[in-house]
């Protein structure tokens, strides 16, 4: 009996992996921020942002795009890339297996053509449900296919990022992947056509570093973490506690790095009236 | 002989002082010791080649790392003539772990931009390990626009374990300082040429390291992060660096393999820091030899190659 007072707590460890935590499921969910019950019918309607607060919960590739684009208009591009294993490091097979099992997608983004409030465009869209949304070889080639694409066309390309950053399990490949996918932004700057990047939680590391903070027009929506380094490594170097709000959408608005912060409700106006003002991608003006 | 010494190095040392020993005990004594001497010579150069000739991943970041590893500023005493630094980026400060500036090479004037770690602790904590801040990536990308409308070459000397982070690197803008250099240095219209020389780690080595020819001495080393951040990531254990040292690929080796670089600098045997001059040399001929190739291509066919460098680093498996 008195032995057992001192026996250390046996505990049992559940993967969190298999559940994907930022999808709402089941039939009422709780707000992370405000608490509130939520209905997840009632979630649906609001793209899944909270009624009471604004929260925004994380919104899968695929989802994104249905609430951004017009009904029908997509088609996609690449779908079947898959990413080799360059290091081949052991366990990156196992992991991509999952995540595309979980989130039913090939890789981290999907790309393809679309329209946008009867405006065609060049669209690719991430998710932060595959492998933390980081970017190795596949999301560099899908990106900058996309680039080329709306060159291409001459039509404007909008990326959503989501993304914590380059993908370690590609080393040095997914490093090269930045500044292949700036060198692409660079010809669609000499093409001159718009880009509208669109900063959704989490926008960190190697993606923030390279094509996610060259948009011509920079938006982020209400809340998202966006910066170069997590927050817990910072902590770790600096040794201090961060401010509160650091490396928020709204952070970023404040230091003069983005130009809007938009909420997902009002995103697909936001971004038809930014397209509205460039016509033919903005060559027209030209 | 280098005052700090590499674990690895050990047996060696161990060797060459018992051969001095014997050296010093036959001169006082009067003995002839030659034919042992000699025996020891041959074995030292045999373990020699074994220990510096069977290099593991971890050894070569030792290497890389060394203290006493020339730096940028080394190379430019050694290869530059008449270097005038330039300082600031213009909008907040001035970076010294990023130095940048105008010098000679062979006679001609370009622009050398390189990252600088400190040689003790003293000079590190005044350089920030190498690690530049948005300052020091806006200075090198003010100094290569510049470059550019001089028509200058720009060498870029890349040794950092990565762009610093901290409050004041973030609310700054780290990560589009990164990105802003990435995508210029692309249509950047003279010559860029990248040399890793120590340690090329993670998004703060590739701000200076998009270019037309990139080199890479035998023993630095260029990877996604340092293996301390790999390992905390992957293995949630940052003392597993050793460990995954060998798996990053991160060797010259390596890359050459994956067409990350264009050509491996052979180092003096045991590492750069052996013997400065003779590194310096090695590199100056092939930076001159670089230079002359990229010069004869006309500039559009010079930035098509460049960004069809870059382009085709990718491993997949459909499309």
């Amino acid at each position: 009996m008195l032995k057992d007072l001192f026996r250390k707590p046996k505990y049992v460890t559940v993967h969190a992996d298999t559940v994907r935590k930022d999808i709402p499921e089941g039939l009422w969910q709780k707000c992370p921020t405000c608490n509130e019950i939520l209905y997840s019918k009632e979630l649906e309607k609001t793209m899944k942002t909270c009624g009471k607060c604004g929260y925004h919960f994380r919104m899968g590739a695929r989802e994104r795009i249905n609430a951004t684009i017009d009904e029908g208009s997509f088609s996609e591009l690449d779908a079947d890339l898959v990413s080799a294993n360059p290091l081949g490091f052991a366990d990156y097979p196992v992991k991509i297996a999952k995540s595309q099992e979980a989130t039913k997608l090939k890789d981290a983004i999907v790309t393809g053509e679309a329209v946008i409030d009867g405006k065609p465009v060049v669209i690719g869209v991430m998710d932060a449900g595959f492998v933390m949304g980081s970017m190795g070889s596949v999301v560099g080639e899908k990106v900058t296919r996309a680039v080329e694409k709306a060159i291409a066309k001459g039509v404007p390309l909008i990326i959503f990022s989501a993304s914590g950053g380059a993908r370690m399990q590609e080393g040095i490949i997914s490093l090269m992947q930045m500044a292949k996918t700036c060198g692409a932004l660079a010809k669609l700057n000499e093409a001159r056509l718009l880009y509208i990047s669109v900063l959704t939680d989490p926008t960190t590391g190697g993606v923030t570093a390279s094509f996610a903070t060259m948009g011509d027009i920079i938006v982020a929506e209400p809340g998202a973490l966006i910066g170069f380094t997590g927050q817990r490594v910072i902590e770790q170097t600096i040794r201090q506690k961060l401010p509160e709000g650091f490396q928020t959408s709204e952070f970023l608005l404040d230091h003069g790095f983005i130009d809007m912060v938009v909420p997902r409700m009002q995103m697909k106006n936001t971004l038809a009236a930014l397209l509205d003002l460039h016509t033919n991608g903005g060559t027209d003006n030209v | 002989m280098s005052s700090q010494l590499l674990d690895f190095e050990k047996p060696l040392i161990e060797l060459e002082a018992k051969i001095e020993e014997l050296k010093k005990f036959s001169k006082e004594k009067g003995i002839d010791l030659a034919d042992e001497i000699k025996t020891l010579q041959t074995k030292s150069e045999t373990l020699k080649k074994n220990i510096y000739g069977n290099l593991t991943p971890w050894q070569r970041i030792s290497i890389a790392r060394h203290p006493e590893r020339p730096g940028v500023l080394d190379y430019i005493k050694m290869l530059f003539e008449g270097f005038m630094e330039m300082h600031g980026d213009r909008y907040y400060g001035d970076d010294p772990a990023l130095v940048g500036g105008i010098a000679r090479f062979n006679g001609q004037p370009v622009t050398v931009i390189g990252h600088v770690k400190g040689k003790n602790t003293k000079e590190n904590l005044a350089r920030n390990f190498g690690m530049p801040h948005p300052e020091g990536n806006r200075k090198a990308l003010r100094l290569m626009e510049q470059a550019e409308k001089f028509g200058r070459p720009v060498f870029s000397f890349v040794d950092t374990p990565g762009a610093y982070c901290g409050i004041g690197a973030e609310e700054r803008g780290q990560a589009q300082t990164i990105a802003a250099s990435l995508t210029r240095m692309m249509t950047l219209r003279v010559p860029v040429i990248p040399t890793i020389i120590g340690e090329g780690g993670s998004g703060g080595a590739l701000a200076i390291a998009v270019g037309d020819y990139i080199l890479m001495l035998e023993n630095a080393v260029y990877s996604i992060s340092t293996p301390e951040t790999f390992a905390s990531i992957l293995l949630k254990d940052s003392t597993k660096a050793q460990e995954v040292a060998g798996v990053m690929k991160m060797t010259a080796r390596d890359l050459e393999g994956f067409g990350v670089i264009d050509e491996i600098i052979a180092e003096p045997l045991g590492g750069a820091h052996k013997n400065a001059p003779e590194m310096a040399r090695t590199l100056g001929k092939s930076l001159q030899k670089a230079l002359n190739s990229i010069k004869k291509l006309p500039p559009e066919k010079m930035l098509e190659k460049r960004y069809e460098k870059f382009r085709g680093i990718g491993q997949l498996i459909s499309g």
